[in-house]
C-alpha cells in the first residue's frame, strides 16, 4: 500500500491506491431540507469518491425524513472514511453500510432492488420474442400499442441489466431506472 | 447617533409593538440584531451593501453590538477569525449579497480548515428574486456549502430567529467551524416572531460526542504505561477546546514526564518554556520533535489531524509506533494514518479522563522506563535545528523574530502571522507561554490572514500588544485594513520581514525548480513608511542589527498602528526542512544546508512530488 506514485506537479507527498476496491451500499437517514442531497453529492465529488447509484425520497413524511441509499466503491479504509463524512453533514441522522452489516449476518450483500421502465420497439417475430422474455423476466407490459411495449421491471441490478441487453437486438428505445432501494434481511431496522 | 434620539426610536419602537400586543413580533431585521445580541455578540465585522441595509439600519438605531468597518469582505473574515480565537467565542461576518459573499470565501475555508467558528450573516436578494440573475446575485449557500460547517437559506422571517440561533450552537460546539446564514432583504424587511435562544428547537441530526469511550481511554492509558520512547503530539484541538484543556494537558505531561510536541495550530497550549517541549514538528519543525515522533513506540495524539505538512511521507511515518488518537472529529481518525486506540470525544473531556485514570494506575511507571529515550532526545536538542548564521551587517530573519520575542517578553502580547517563511520563523523563535495567544493560518494557508486577524484580535484585546508578524508579499494581500485599524484606533503592529521576494516559494523554486525564480521578486514594492503615513499610521523602517532593538521598542511604545519595514537577509532559507519525498529522519538541517546540499536535497523522483 501507499507505493510511490510518479509526476504529478503538485506540492504534496502521493501515494498510489493499491488496495483492491469493494462495491458498498450505503443508507443515509437525513432530514428532509433544502440542498441535503447537495450536500451528500458534493461531499462525494468534492473528496473523490465514488457514486455508481444514488436514490432518494421522503420516507417518513411527518418526521421530514428521507433515506438515501448509494451504492459506491472504494477500498475499506476509503469506505470508512465515506461513512466517517457523510456523519459529519448536520443533517444527517445516520449512516449505515448495509453491505457491512450483511456481512455480519453471514449474507453477501443486503437487499437491493431496482425498478426499470424500457421501451422496445419492433413488429413480427423480434415483438413477439420480446414479449415472450419479458415474460420470462417477469416484467409487465405498462404501456403497448401496435409498434412498441413499455416494459416495468423490478429486480437485481444485475437481472435488469441482462434484461435491458436482451432487449437491445429486439428494438430497444430507451431505458429509465431508479437505481437501487436497499435495506438488510432480518427483523431489524437501519 | 445621540443617546437621547436613540432612546426616543427605542421608546416609539415599545410603542408600536405594545399597540400589537406582541412584544415579540419584530421585523427580520431587528430579529438578527436581537437574536446576535441574545447569543452573547459584543462585535460584527461587516461592510454594508443593497441587500443587507435593512440589517445596517437596525445597527445604526442600537447601542449594544459594534459594528467593524472593514474595507475588504475578506478582512472581515479574518478579522472575525482572529476574534475567536483569540477570545474563544464566536466571531462574527456580515456581508452582502454576490460580490460581498464571493468575498467571504477565502475566510470561510480558512475558518473551515482551521476550526474556527465563524457566523457569516449574507444578505440576498429577494426571494422573488433568487434564481433571476438579479443584481448582485449568487448562490450563496451553493457557493458556500463546501466551504462551512452547514449554511442556511432563511425564505420565512419566523425560522430567521431559530435558525440563528442554531447556527451559534452549529459553529461552537463539535468541531468548531463556520456557518453561513442568507438572509434575503424581504425577509429582512417582514414582520415575524421572535424566539429566544433557550427555547430554540434544535436539529436532532447534530448532537457532537463529547464524551471519549472510557474503555478507548483505559486501553490508551495502559498503552501509555507500557511505552518506553512515548511523545504526545498535540494541535490546534487542544486550543479550541479552551483554557481548561491546555490546563490538563500540562496536566497530564507533569505526571507521564513524556516529550510533547505540537503542530503550528497547537502553539501555546503546552508553554514553550516547559521542560518536556520538543518545539513544533513537521517540515519546518525541530529535529528533536521530528526524530521523537519517527523514533517513538507510543504516539500520543491530541486534538491534531496527520496533516501532510506533519507527516512528510507517509509510509515512513513513525513506522514502529502506536498511535492513540483523541479528536472531536470521527473523521480525521484513520483518515490519513491508521491508529491503534482511537477516541472520540472532547480533548478537556478525554485529557480529564486521562488525568484521572493515569493518576489510578495500580502501578506506576518507572522514571528509567523513559530515561534512555530523554538521553536520545537530549542528544537531538545539542543538534540546535533552528540555528542560523549571524550577521552583523544585514538583520538575519530569525534574529529579528527572536528580538521581537525578547522585547516583548511579559507583556500581554497576541500574535499573527501571513503565510510563508515569516510564518514558519515566528513559529519557530517566537515562544508562547499561552494558548489562543497565537493565531495563523495553518490548514489553507492564506496569505493576507494576518492584518486583518491582529485587527480582529485588537477589537477584542483593547489594551493588548497585537503584532502581525508579516511579510512584504503577503501584507499587500489585505493592506486595505490598515483604513480600518486606523479608523478604530486599533494599535497594531504590521512587523514586515521585508526579504523584497516571496521567500517561500523562492526557497522552493531554489530547492526544485534550479533557482529559476519565476515570478517570486517583487520589482516594485511600495515604500511601506510612506504607506503607513497615508493611511494615517506610523511607518518605520530598520535596516541594521544593531538598529533593531531600539526601533522595536519604538513601535511598542507608538499608541497607534505601525507598519515595521524591517528589511531582512534577502535569500535566507528556511530551516530544518523534511524536503518532500523524505522522511521525519531524513530532515535537511541549517548546518548541512550547504549550497551544494540544498541542490541535492530533493531527488529527481522528490522534485517531481513537490
Amino acid at each position: 500500500m501507499n507505493a510511490h506514485l510518479q509526476p504529478t506537479g503538485s506540492a504534496y507527498f502521493i501515494s498510489r491506491e493499491t488496495a483492491p476496491a469493494e462495491s458498498h451500499t450505503l443508507s443515509v437517514l437525513v432530514d428532509n431540507e433544502p440542498g441535503v442531497l447537495a450536500r451528500v453529492i458534493g461531499l462525494f465529488s468534492g473528496r473523490g469518491y465514488n457514486i455508481e447509484s444514488l436514490t432518494v425520497s421522503e420516507t417518513e413524511h411527518l418526521a421530514h425524513l428521507s433515506r438515501i441509499t448509494i451504492l459506491t466503491s472504494g477500498p475499506p479504509h476509503v469506505l470508512e472514511q465515506i461513512k466517517a463524512q457523510l456523519e459529519r453533514i448536520v443533517p444527517v441522522h445516520r449512516v449505515v453500510d448495509l453491505t457491512v452489516r450483511a456481512r455480519e449476518l453471514g449474507q453477501e450483500r443486503p437487499l437491493e432492488r431496482e425498478l426499470a421502465l424500457v421501451k422496445v420497439s419492433g413488429a413480427g417475430e423480434n415483438r413477439v420474442e420480446a414479449l415472450r422474455l419479458a415474460d420470462a423476466f417477469r416484467a409487465k407490459v405498462i404501456d403497448a400499442n401496435v409498434e412498441h411495449f413499455v416494459f416495468e421491471i423490478t429486480g437485481k441490478v444485475s437481472k435488469i441489466d441482462q434484461f435491458v441487453a436482451i432487449m437491445k437486438p429486439l428494438g430497444l428505445i430507451e431505458v429509465c431506472r431508479t437505481g437501487i432501494a436497499a435495506m438488510n434481511r432480518g427483523p431489524q431496522g437501519m | 447617533m445621540s443617546r437621547n434620539r436613540l432612546e426616543a426610536l427605542k421608546s416609539i419602537r415599545r410603542t408600536e409593538n405594545s399597540m400589537t400586543g406582541t412584544d415579540n413580533q419584530m421585523t427580520g431585521a431587528e430579529i438578527v440584531l436581537k437574536a446576535l445580541k441574545d447569543n452573547g455578540v459584543e462585535h460584527i465585522f461587516g461592510y454594508p451593501g443593497g441587500a443587507v441595509l435593512p440589517i445596517y439600519d437596525e445597527i445604526f438605531q442600537q447601542d449594544d453590538i459594534q459594528h467593524i468597518l472593514v474595507r475588504h469582505e475578506q478582512g472581515a473574515g479574518h478579522a472575525a477569525e482572529g476574534y475567536a480565537r483569540s477570545t474563544g467565542k464566536v466571531g462574527v461576518m456580515l456581508v452582502t449579497s454576490g460580490p460581498g459573499a464571493t468575498n467571504a470565501v477565502t475566510p470561510l475555508q480558512d475558518a473551515l480548515m482551521d476550526s474556527v467558528p465563524i457566523v457569516c450573516l449574507t444578505g440576498q436578494v429577494p426571494t422573488s428574486l433568487i434564481g433571476s440573475d438579479a443584481f448582485q446575485e449568487c448562490d450563496t449557500v451553493g457557493i458556500t456549502r463546501p466551504c462551512t460547517k452547514h449554511n442556511w437559506l432563511v425564505k420565512d422571517v419566523n425560522d430567521l430567529a431559530r435558525i440563528i440561533h442554531e447556527a451559534f450552537r452549529i459553529a461552537q460546539s463539535g468541531r468548531p467551524g463556520p456557518v453561513v446564514v442568507d438572509i434575503p432583504k424581504d425577509v429582512q424587511f417582514a414582520t415575524g416572531t421572535y424566539t429566544a435562544p433557550e427555547t430554540h428547537k434544535v436539529q436532532k441530526s447534530y448532537q457532537p460526542k463529547v464524551q471519549g469511550d472510557l474503555n478507548a481511554i483505559k486501553a490508551a492509558i495502559e498503552l501509555m504505561a507500557t511505552a518506553r520512547r512515548p511523545v504526545i503530539y498535540t494541535g490546534g484541538g487542544v486550543i479550541n477546546s479552551g483554557p481548561e484543556a491546555s490546563k490538563l494537558l500540562r496536566e497530564l505531561v507533569e505526571l507521564t514526564d513524556f516529550p510533547i510536541t505540537s503542530t503550528l495550530m497547537g502553539l501555546g497550549a503546552y508553554p514553550a518554556s516547559g521542560k518536556n517541549w520538543l518545539k513544533m514538528l513537521g517540515m519546518h519543525g525541530s529535529y528533536e520533535a521530528n526524530m521523537a515522533m519517527h523514533d517513538c513506540d507510543v504516539m500520543v495524539c491530541i486534538g491534531a489531524r496527520f496533516d501532510d505538512r506533519i507527516t512528510g511521507r507517509l509510509n515512513a511515518f513513525s513506522p514502529n509506533s502506536k498511535k492513540i488518537h483523541v479528536d472531536i472529529d470521527a473523521s480525521s481518525i484513520n483518515k490519513n494514518v491508521h491508529v491503534d486506540v482511537p477516541i472520540v470525544g472532547d480533548v478537556a473531556s478525554v485529557l480529564e479522563d486521562m488525568v484521572r485514570l493515569w493518576r489510578a494506575l495500580p502501578k506506576k511507571q518507572e522514571k528509567t522506563q523513559i530515561a534512555e529515550w530523554w538521553q536520545s532526545i537530549t542528544k537531538w536538542r545539542a543538534r540546535n535545528s533552528f540555528a542560523y548564521a549571524t550577521n552583523n551587517d544585514v538583520i538575519m530573519p530569525q534574529y529579528a523574530i527572536q528580538r521581537l520575542f525578547e522585547l516583548t517578553r511579559g507583556r500581554d502580547t497576541y500574535i499573527t502571522t501571513e503565510v510563508g517563511q515569516h510564518q514558519m520563523w515566528a513559529a519557530q523563535f517566537f515562544e508562547f507561554e499561552e494558548p489562543n495567544r497565537w493565531m495563523t493560518s495553518g490548514g489553507l494557508g492564506t496569505m493576507g490572514y494576518g492584518l486583518p486577524a491582529a485587527l480582529g484580535v485588537q477589537i477584542a484585546h483593547p489594551e493588548s500588544l497585537v503584532i502581525d508578524i508579516a511579510g512584504d508579499a503577503s501584507i499587500q494581500m489585505c493592506i486595505q485594513e490598515m483604513s480600518c485599524a486606523v479608523q478604530y484606533n486599533a494599535p497594531i503592529k504590521i512587523f514586515i520581514l521585508n526579504n523584497q521576494y516571496m521567500g517561500m516559494v523562492r526557497q522552493w523554486q531554489q530547492l526544485l525548480h534550479g533557482n529559476r525564480l519565476s515570478n517570486s521578486y517583487t520589482e516594485a514594492m511600495p515604500d511601506f513608511v510612506k504607506l503607513a503615513e497615508a493611511y494615517g499610521a506610523v511607518g518605520l523602517r530598520c535596516e541594521k542589527p544593531a538598529d533593531l532593538d531600539g526601533a522595536i521598542m519604538e513601535m511598542i511604545d507608538v499608541k497607534k498602528p505601525v507598519i515595521f519595514d524591517c528589511r531582512v537577509a534577502n535569500l535566507a532559507n528556511c530551516f530544518p526542512m523534511i524536503p518532500s519525498g523524505k522522511a521525519h529522519n531524513e530532515m535537511l538541517l541549517p548546518d548541512e544546508a550547504t549550497d551544494e546540499a540544498v541542490a541535492n536535497a530533493i531527488d529527481a523522483k522528490g522534485r517531481q512530488l513537490v
